[in-house]
């Protein structure tokens, strides 16, 4: 067998002959100077690239996209193509801007079977699909760390609910949603010693190939709300499982999962894992698998997970806790699985718009291989079968080969489609975007990117309709691009232009921590839905006062005090609050009575151990603050909400623990001309 | 009154229905910061505006300038103004349906005179919220006043209030014109009645 190394050594002149030719077409560049660029990496830039991404003030991007952030646990939105960022979605993070995880409300978003985890690895948004289009309401997200998917409703562009996946030891190859969201469909990297009760046994490590196993969830998603409820789970050989994708047309249902690790390597993955030329593309008929749930192969253990959701009257998330979980094995479930023998720890599995080709990139191999959805039928058909693995029939890698793209660069990751007939891949070790034909299999372009791309994204080109007309590639490094900033750079995304037959750079734009993949929608099927404000009559929290009339304040028990206040422009009612003591917990339940857009107001008091919280107008929203010593401590609104937002402040006094003072608020010396308020109805 | 002239009358006095259909005014604001624009809509019994919440939002802004917040209980107009109407509709019916001329004048003229008084009326509301300032308010600017246009628009600080007549004002002004046509059709071959009236007269 052939080792890495020697692979690398093959490769390597190829390698060497594409340098050689960047660098003449550098040298070249140098001696037309066109705008007289000082910087050699300007060189890939088109000329018109300053028109082609110029968006006027106060005129809006065509299109939305959402980056993941990696290991900031955030989704980032940008407008393409002028690469603004918008808004900074916090997913599975703790969020100081807006209290997001701090807030009493938003607290048990992120709770999971390990207790409050207020961080996670976010890789891969989608979009929620209709007719394998997508549809703009909602962006499912995958957690990486704490196995976990997300929903983000994209009318508040807020997360919305968060699933803990069982079973699971890396929430990697997910989340992807089927054609019509019937599923959105989860694997995990990491396969671990099941225990069968929802955690796993204390196994010694050497027994991975015997203990170890993986999961792919199935999470059906409510069509009208897009509430998430975890179905049932397919138990899978122990390889890692590293990116999953799903069939379109002829091919819609089924979805793929690239695995690797096919050696079944407990440690030193690096060269464990590395050693079988072949690992596998695992296809599962999605379809099938639920009918086989629906009809009795379907097992039960006991689990523990959480589901946390938003409610969207009361802008509070609750937790439940699942205790049971649903599971078929491959092995009898005839027809459900197959594993495609495909070259060398393959990383991303792409189907092209068509549904035919499925495009599996090695991240080690020299080629890049193109399976074939029909040719793959037929082999299954005519049982054209090289041996099993844990009962999984292993097809033959010439019967489903449609093609290999060769010399395509170095380190192929992902592939998208553009909906004329062109693949484009990203070459992590040479740094460039490839594009290449479907027709023939044959590269007719190639741009370099700065630097080390992993994802690309064409918007829709994951779909079955894609806009092909610009690229974001996403790069891990970006030494030289950017002003620096210490040892830690911006990660950058490259918008490239690829309406015509050659690529052109148009811009560079830094992204918030680790880019991983994007989605990018027209902005027409989102923007009409956004939602400007909550309306304050639909306000079901607990504690919402929906005038100033009816604040309070109250102490319940021994040591709590509940201040149930209201933020209008520019005052707090009470802003004047005395009897609250040393030592008591102080929930501040602040109602924003505003009913307009774009006027949030922020509740900060001194001293507070956790966060400002930040409420939406028409919301309410808690900050839980224990005082620890007596005196008088100011609180304001931190988002500035008109001309006397810095007016908008009050006082608390806290006396010492057992004092006598009475609990007293107020507002004012008496009632004159506070404005509406909410008109009682 | 032939029959189709009773039908127009009928008409007229229907038109007025347009008043519980639309607003009869409507009051736009503007500012670099409301690039949506705030709208209050003043309709014959109630008030309203682009959003449910235009109300809050118009006087959120009023009171860092000391104006009294308005509500729609705050006019008592708005409670007897559709009664009006109604009498307006059943008796421009009423005076279509017997086909005399002369009630249909009167009706017109009467219909005119409220009308009139209608926008004096207007006119004197938006001079007491535009004058009436609290001496506590947070903005103070010297000599300013905050009367809106009663037609047409005008720059109030940093806002540009447009003031314009609605579709329910269309049916007061379809009811004057329709029953005054009318009448004028009635006229047809012979002296209008105050001519031929205005003699005998000056003679008694
Ligand atoms: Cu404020």
């Amino acid at each position: 067998m052939e080792t890495l190394i020697n692979k690398f050594r093959k490769v390597a002149p190829k390698a060497a002959m594409v340098m050689a030719v960047a660098a003449g077409a550098a040298l070249q560049g140098c001696s037309n100077t066109d705008g007289g660029n000082t910087s050699a990496t300007a060189e890939g830039v088109a000329s018109d690239a300053a028109s082609a991404v110029y968006v006027a003030p106060g005129k809006h991007d065509e299109l939305y996209s959402f980056l993941s952030g990696g290991f900031n646990g955030q989704v980032s939105v940008y407008g393409l193509p002028s690469g603004r960022l918008l808004k900074i979605i916090p997913v599975f993070t703790q969020h100081g801007e807006n209290g997001y995880g701090y807030s009493e409300e938003s607290k048990a978003m992120l709770m999971t079977s390990h207790g409050f985890v207020p961080w996670d690895d976010l890789h891969h948004p989608k979009l929620s699909r209709t007719d394998g289009q997508t549809d703009g309401r909602w962006l499912f997200v995958n957690g990486n760390n704490t196995p976990r998917v997300a929903r983000i409703d994209l009318t508040t562009f807020e997360t919305v609910e968060i699933m803990e996946i069982p079973n699971s030891a890396g929430n990697h190859c997910s989340p992807y949603p089927t054609n019509n969201n019937e599923y959105v469909i989860a694997g995990t990297r990491f396969s671990v010693p099941l225990d069968m009760k929802g955690g796993t046994s204390d196994v010694s490590l050497d027994k991975y190939e015997e203990e170890f196993r993986g999961s792919i969830s199935f999470i059906k998603i409510d069509k009208d709300k897009g509430d998430m409820d975890l179905d049932f789970q397919i138990l899978v050989p122990g390889f890692d499982y590293d990116l999953a994708n799903g069939g379109k047309g002829p091919s819609e249902d089924w979805v793929f999962f690239t695995t690797y690790n096919s050696e079944k390597a407990g440690t030193l993955k690096e060269v464990g894992a590395s050693q079988n030329d072949k690992d596998f593309l695992a296809a599962v008929n999605w379809k099938l698998a639920a009918k086989y749930a629906k009809e009795g192969k379907i097992h039960e253990m006991p689990a523990n997970y959480y589901h946390n959701k938003l409610d969207k009257d009361t802008h509070t998330a609750q937790s439940t806790v699942k205790k049971k979980v649903r599971y078929l094995l491959p092995e009898e479930c005839p027809g459900m699985m197959y594993l495609l023998p495909a070259p060398k720890s393959p990383h991303g599995i792409d189907v092209d718009p068509s549904g035919e080709n499925m495009v599996v990139s090695g991240k080690l191999a020299s080629a890049i291989p193109v399976f074939s959805f029909s040719k793959m039928q037929e082999a299954i058909k005519n049982k054209a079968f090289d041996g099993e693995k844990n009962g999984i029939p292993v097809l033959k890698y010439e019967a489903v080969l449609k093609a290999e793209v060769k010399e395509p660069g170095l380190g192929p990751l992902h592939t998208e489609f553009d909906g004329k007939g062109n693949a484009y891949t990203s070459m992590f070790v040479s740094s460039e975007v490839v594009k290449w034909k479907l027709s023939d299999f044959t590269v007719v372009d190639r741009i370099p990117v700065y630097y080390s791309i992993g994802h690309l994204m064409i918007p829709g080109g994951d779909t079955k309709e894609p806009l092909g007309k610009y690229l974001v590639a996403m790069n891990k490094i970006t030494k030289d691009r950017y002003l620096p900033t210490g040892p830690e750079l911006a990660h950058s995304a490259q918008l490239i232009d690829i309406s015509g037959e050659k690529m052109k750079l148009l811009l560079d734009f830094p992204t918030v921590a680790e880019p991983h993949y994007a989605q990018a929608i027209r902005a027409e099927k989102v923007a009409p839905n956004s939602v400007k404000f909550h309306k304050l009559d639909e306000n079901k929290h607990a504690h919402a006062v929906k005038k100033e009339a009816d604040v309070s304040v109250t102490r319940e028990g021994k040591n709590v005090i509940r201040v149930k206040m209201t933020a209008i422009r520019s005052h707090m009612t009470p802003d004047n609050i005395e009897g609250v003591q040393v030592g008591d917990t102080v929930y501040f339940h602040v109602t924003n009575l505003e009913q307009d857009w774009d006027v949030p107001h922020g509740f900060a008091i001194l001293g507070a151990n956790n966060a400002e919280t930040l409420i939406m107008p028409g919301a309410t929203q808690t900050l839980k603050w224990v005082p620890k010593k007596e005196g008088v401590y100011p609180f304001y609104c931190t988002d500035f909400c008109s001309a006397l937002h810095q007016e908008m402040q009050g006082y608390i006094r806290v006396s010492p623990k057992g004092s006598k003072t009475p609990i007293a608020f107020s507002t004012g010396k008496k009632k004159q001309n506070i404005p509406g308020v909410a008109a009682s109805h | 009154m032939k029959a189709y002239q009773k039908v127009l009358m009928v008409v007229a006095a229907l038109s007025l229905g347009l008043l519980f259909m639309f607003p009869m005014w409507k009051i736009y604001l503007k500012a670099p910061q409301y690039p949506e624009g705030l709208e209050l809509h003043i309709w014959v019994n109630k008030l309203g505006g682009s959003s449910e919440s235009v109300l809050q939002n118009f006087n959120i802004l009023n009171h860092y300038i000391g104006m009294e917040p308005i509500h729609a209980e705050s006019f008592a107009e708005l409670k007897y103004m559709p009664y009006i109407v109604i009498f307006f509709m059943i008796t421009g019916v009423l005076a279509g349906l017997a086909g005399k001329r002369k009630l249909v004048l009167s009706w017109s003229i009467l219909l005119m005179l409220c009308g009139a008084a209608g926008i004096l009326d207007f006119y004197l509301w938006l001079v007491r919220f535009g004058t009436n300032l609290d001496p506590m308010a947070a903005i103070k600017v010297p000599g300013m006043t905050y009367i809106p246009p009663l037609l047409g628009n005008k720059v109030l600080l940093n806002f540009e209030a447009l003031s314009l007549p609605s579709w329910g004002s269309l049916g007061i002004f379809l009811a004057i014109t329709i029953s005054c046509f009318t009448y004028f059709l009635s006229l047809k071959g012979k002296r209008p009645h105050f001519l031929s009236r205005t003699p005998k007269a000056a003679l008694s």
